[in-house]
């Protein structure tokens, strides 16, 4: 049994512990709102936070979150409210959306750690999530308002 | 008559000869300790050392030590920035599979303000860059021979997962002669050989 | 044999090459309205009203549009609802979609089956789901206007609600929807003036991005069926190659796994979940027959197509007489360019849940191609077509390849569920999709033209070499005289005026499975066609935009993108050093498209593509938020091909597998892409495919005006171009 906490909702599994937490969280778990798309750290659709920090999930096994808590996309808000999610509505970012959640996961990172990013912070964080549709214009788009938002005192 | 020219001239030699044997002892000392630094050379020049203590403000990858993919950064503290961190993708282990994310405990590269490149020096100015206290993390000849013979990290150079090439020489040997190099004085080369490994950019 | 049910199919023998498509397209306008409604057994129940198979108002008043197009990325779930939402006069924020679920009246307008595809999307559905939405809207005036006992025709309607003004009544689509399922569906509609549109030619936000910025969007891969279980499934290394024997012992021992079994396509390995079957599978000791493809090798084919392009081929195109006007020019010129073998490379990989019953089947996956995957799964499953459903979820990317002739990953999920006897999925792993064929066909194209004395083009002469991607499949009708058209499109209809043109295209015949990828022959026509343009325009010392401009005189629309996208770039404004622009304009799926690329190339070889300006004409258009966004989304997928990708083979083994040698583009290397947007009545075009082509000949084209140096082969190779090494790209 591995304990852990995804979404502020603690969480028991009975898996080989070297399994993918990606893996986990998606058929144990139920939430699909993380996707897999290399299962090799090259594309980042995959990230989720685990204490806060940025994880591609499909490389880190679940025996890693023990005891640790896991945010998904599914738990970054309720309601759409988290800046990056505004803005991402605003700017109308996604295509085909896939790669989205963990596009938005890398992103809330950046800007827990740099409110005000500046291209090359946004080129640094983010250069390891791929998008095949190629939203990236939008995307940088969407981090800056979102960091406009967050100045505003955009809810957090 | 026993020219007072000649006699200065044997007691010179005499002296000379003394100071040189003196010398001479010492310098096998030196020569020994350099000696063994230079066996070190061909690990640290290796990809597996060099790819974390390259030149630029990032990490490099493969036998070729071309820049690490995905824009990966140094960040202040050596493990990346924000939402590239090391240990986003790499693990306290090394992951089974052909290119992937190799890993072991505590995996970062020399922090920002002491980054520690390697790349573009000769072999005495690397020598001479381990032993500086303001560069090396204020440790001293022992904790340096610590830090090249004990962490994970380092060891991993000898097991660095499927489809890397380790570093050339065995561990054993490598401890060896990191002692060597310590218990000589830790002497480096002397100076005027040219750079023996220059940056890959 | 399933081919051959296909081919027997009329849906399928309706298939026509894109221009005949087009001509078959019906003149927009009110007409009448047939193959709107589903039959009444299959139509809603009564609670909500569903005037036809388009359209649904609750009496929540809300409007759920039903979508027969596969949302990909592309925007169908936003752009198609405000075709219908303009004509219903809908509130907007009240208006859903829903995918439609396999019928023929969901076929598209002009192919005749459920497909999403050739950037038709839009405009084949633009009378559809207007006339869908007018009629539903009369039929609630009607209603409307019976329960106040007035004529309908003095009552207006907007937002969701019939007003009459004289007696200041109103009623919402709610509240009339139960009584409107009481009136006759009517005949025949008025539709609006296009000079009345509220909605279309807005940019209204998508529908759909709620859903995916919140994780809760469903893809095929996310789909959760009660005792499901998951395969991955071992598929010959060598494509034609058989399963000879296989060991699964060490597999069956795995906790987890529930069944290893044989399937035409290889072994799957069934089990609670996906990394489990992935490592059973993994672990699996397989003997292959690698059959007649064992020893393939990327560079003999090229060797073969460079001695089949020496020979004639057959005629695609010809004017003037290139041959003899060879020795009546002053300079002439030689080129051979070569593009490899491309993987779509969606984001999401392939995947398919099946739950088989005894008298049915139910499918989930991500397809563009709905029609023929459910006759290939009822074919397997040994159903009737109409026993067969399939569950259009999201698509993580499609780029073509979701639309398999053969259903390759549906056909073989039907085959593993008949023997999992459980639901089942089966998940491709990124390596999977990648080893699984069906890509953009490599191609090698030989050149020759030549200048008159003054510099103008005289004679420009093309082979081209490479796979059909119709030949052998249900849609080979398209063939005509051995010439595919979609191997040939973009080369056969160059647009200058040349006097002497002649396009031949020579057929090949290899066992690697191909298929169209975004922008299919455009892809790489684009590139030669304007690369070699490019050429003359040197070779006759002439500027590659002022060139392209005399002889586009008689090609108005080309000329129009041309010219609006060198001058919001700057054409002929100076750079500094080692910086240039280049230019491309190209048209494709009747939509026209120029692009000015602005890339530095240093010292070291390195290549950087600063700005991108993308000029484009697709007629009357209905969302140009959308369209900005399906251009910058083309030009970072023409861009990621013309820098990265290639596909090669040794001992018959693609030597790629996943993207860290198949890399995408990524944030960091994007350019700033600007999209201008032509505005005029023209006839409605595609917008999904027409960014790609353009991309690579615009940037090697800058990298030409920058060195010097002709870029011939993709991916550019700047090791060849200019001394350095490939890294430099990297
Ligand atoms: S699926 Fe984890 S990085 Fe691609
Ligand atoms: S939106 Fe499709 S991969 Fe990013």
């Amino acid at each position: 049994m591995i304990s852990f906490s995804v979404n502020k909702r603690p969480v028991k599994v009975d898996v080989d512990p070297s399994t993918p937490l990606l893996w986990v969280l998606r058929e144990n778990l139920e939430l699909t709102g993380t996707k897999y798309g290399c299962g090799m750290a090259q594309c980042g659709a995959c990230t989720v936070h685990i204490n806060g920090q940025a994880v591609r999930s499909c490389v880190a096994p679940v025996s890693r979150a023990a005891g640790k808590e896991i945010t998904t996309i599914e738990g970054l808000s309720p309601d759409l409210s988290h800046p990056l999610q505004r803005a991402w509505l605003e700017i109308d970012v996604p295509q085909c959306g896939y790669c989205q959640s963990g596009q938005i996961m890398s992103a809330a990172v950046l800007l827990n750690e740099i409110p005000n990013p500046t291209d090359d912070d946004i080129d640094q964080a983010l250069t390891g999530n791929i998008c095949r549709c190629g939203t990236y214009p939008r995307i940088r788009r969407a981090v800056h308002r979102a960091a406009e938002m967050m100045a505003k005192g955009g809810a957090r | 008559m026993i020219r007072y020219r000649d006699v200065l001239r044997s007691i010179f030699s005499i002296l000379l000869c003394v100071v040189s044997c003196l010398v001479s002892a010492n310098g096998q000392r030196n020569a020994a300790s350099a000696a063994a630094f230079e066996a070190m050379l061909p690990v640290l020049h290796h990809p597996r050392c060099m790819n974390c203590h390259s030149a630029g403000d990032f990490p490099r990858q493969g036998d070729d030590s071309h820049p690490h993919a995905m824009n990966v950064r140094r960040g202040p503290e050596g493990r990346g920035v924000t939402s590239q961190k090391c240990s986003t993708c790499h693990q306290d282990h090394n992951l089974a599979g052909l290119h992937m994310p190799p890993g072991a405990p505590d995996w970062q590269m020399p922090p920002r303000n002491t980054p520690m490149i390697w790349a573009g020096l000769t072999d005495n100015q690397l020598c001479e860059l381990l032993k500086e206290p303001k560069q090396n993390g204020h440790r001293n000849i022992d904790q340096i021979v610590e830090h090249m013979t004990t962490p994970k990290l380092v060891l991993w150079g000898w097991n660095p997962g499927e489809g890397r090439t380790p570093v050339p020489m065995s561990q054993a040997d490598f401890a060896a002669k990191v002692k060597e190099w310590a218990v000589g004085g830790a002497v480096c080369p002397a100076a005027s050989s040219s750079a023996s490994h220059a940056a890959t950019q | 044999m399933i081919a051959e049910r296909q081919a027997h199919d009329r849906s399928v023998v309706g298939a026509l090459p894109r221009r005949d498509f087009l001509k078959l397209s019906v003149a927009a306008s009110g007409g009448l309205l047939i193959g709107l409604y589903l039959p009444a057994s299959k139509a809603a129940a009564a609670a909500t009203f569903a005037p036809n198979a388009f359209v649904r108002i609750g009496t929540d008043d809300s409007v759920t549009v039903i979508v027969n197009h596969s949302e990909m990325g592309q925007g169908v779930f936003t752009a198609l609802l405000m075709i219908l939402a303009e004509e219903l006069d809908a509130d907007w924020t009240k208006v859903r979609f829903e995918p439609a679920p396999v019928d023929p009246v969901y076929n598209h307008p002009v192919f005749h089956m459920q497909i999403t595809g050739g950037s038709t999307s839009t405009w084949s559905s633009f009378d559809q789901f207007r006339n869908a939405g007018a009629a539903a809207r009369a039929m609630l005036v009607t209603a409307a206007a019976q329960r106040w006992n007035v004529d309908a025709a003095s009552c207006r309607t907007e937002k969701s609600i019939v007003i009459h003004s004289a007696s200041n009544r109103r009623l919402s689509y709610g509240q009339l929807a139960e009584s409107a399922t009481k009136i006759t569906p009517p005949q025949q509609v008025a539709l609006k003036d296009p000079k009345d549109f509220k909605l279309i030619g807005t940019p209204l936000k998508r529908l759909d991005t709620p859903e995916k910025t919140n994780g809760k969007g469903i893809f095929g891969i996310d789909v959760k069926l009660p005792g499901m279980l998951t395969a991955v499934v071992a598929r010959p290394p060598v494509f034609g190659g058989k399963l000879k024997s296989f060991n699964a012992d060490k597999t069956k021992a795995m906790p987890g796994v529930r069944k290893v079994v044989e399937v035409p396509s290889g072994v799957a390995v069934i089990a609670d979940g996906f990394w489990t079957a992935k490592r059973g599978r993994d672990a699996l000791q397989i003997e292959w027959d690698e059959g007649p493809m064992a020893d393939f090798d990327s560079k003999a084919q090229r060797e073969q197509y460079a001695a089949m392009a020496k020979q004639p081929g057959l005629v695609a195109r010809k004017e003037g007489d290139a041959g003899s006007a060879i020795s009546s020019a002053a300079k002439k010129i030689e080129a051979v360019y070569a593009v490899p073998y491309l993987s779509h490379a969606m984001m999401e990989p392939l995947n398919c849940a099946v739950d088989l019953r005894a008298d049915h089947c139910e499918i989930w996956t991500g397809t563009q191609l709905q029609t023929i995957d459910r006759m290939n799964a009822a074919a397997i499953a040994g159903l009737k077509p109409e026993q067969v459903q399939i569950h259009t979820t999201l698509l993580g990317g499609g780029f073509g390849r979701r639309a398999n002739p053969v259903s390759d990953f549906v056909s073989e999920a039907v085959h593993v569920a008949k023997a999992a006897g459980a639901p089942v999925r089966v998940i491709w792993t990124r390596e999977d999709d990648m080893h699984g064929g069906y890509y953009r066909p490599m191609f090698y194209h030989s050149l020759v033209g030549g200048v008159d004395a003054d510099g103008n083009p005289l004679f420009w002469s093309h082979h081209l070499v490479g796979q059909s991607i119709v030949a052998g499949t249900p849609f080979e009708m398209i063939i005509k005289d051995g010439i595919d058209p979609t191997s040939v499109e973009g080369a056969d209809d160059v647009p200058y005026a040349i006097p002497n043109l002649s396009v031949e295209y020579h057929p090949a015949k290899i066992g690697v499975p191909v298929l169209w990828w975004r922008s299919v022959g455009h892809s790489h026509n684009a590139f030669v066609k304007e690369s070699f343009i490019d050429e003359l325009a040197a070779l006759g010392g002439k500027d590659p935009f002022e060139l392209r401009r005399k002889l586009l005189t008689k090609s108005p629309r080309n000329l129009g993108v041309l010219e609006l996208a060198a001058e919001k770039a700057g054409w002929g404004k100076p750079l500094p050093a080692r910086r240039a622009r280049g230019i491309a304009v190209h048209a494709s799926f009747e939509s026209y498209t120029a692009q000015v690329a602005e890339v530095s190339v240093d010292s070291d070889g390195k290549v950087r593509v600063h700005r991108v300006v993308c000029a484009v004409d697709c007629g009357r258009y209905v969302n140009p938020g959308i369209i900005e966004a399906q251009m910058q989304g083309g030009v970072i997928f023409g861009l990621t091909a013309a820098f990265y990708n290639e596909l090669t083979f040794e001992k018959g083994r693609i030597q790629q597998s996943n993207f860290h040698d198949y890399p995408m583009l990524r944030i960091n290397e994007t350019p700033e892409i600007e999209v201008h947007i032509v505005k005029n009545n023209e006839k409605s075009g595609g917008i999904g495919e027409p960014g790609v082509p353009c991309a690579a000949p615009a940037v090697t084209n800058a990298i030409f005006a920058a060195t010097g140096k002709r870029i011939h082969r993709l991916p550019i190779r700047m090791n060849e171009a200019v001394g350095g090494s490939k890294e430099d790209l990297k």
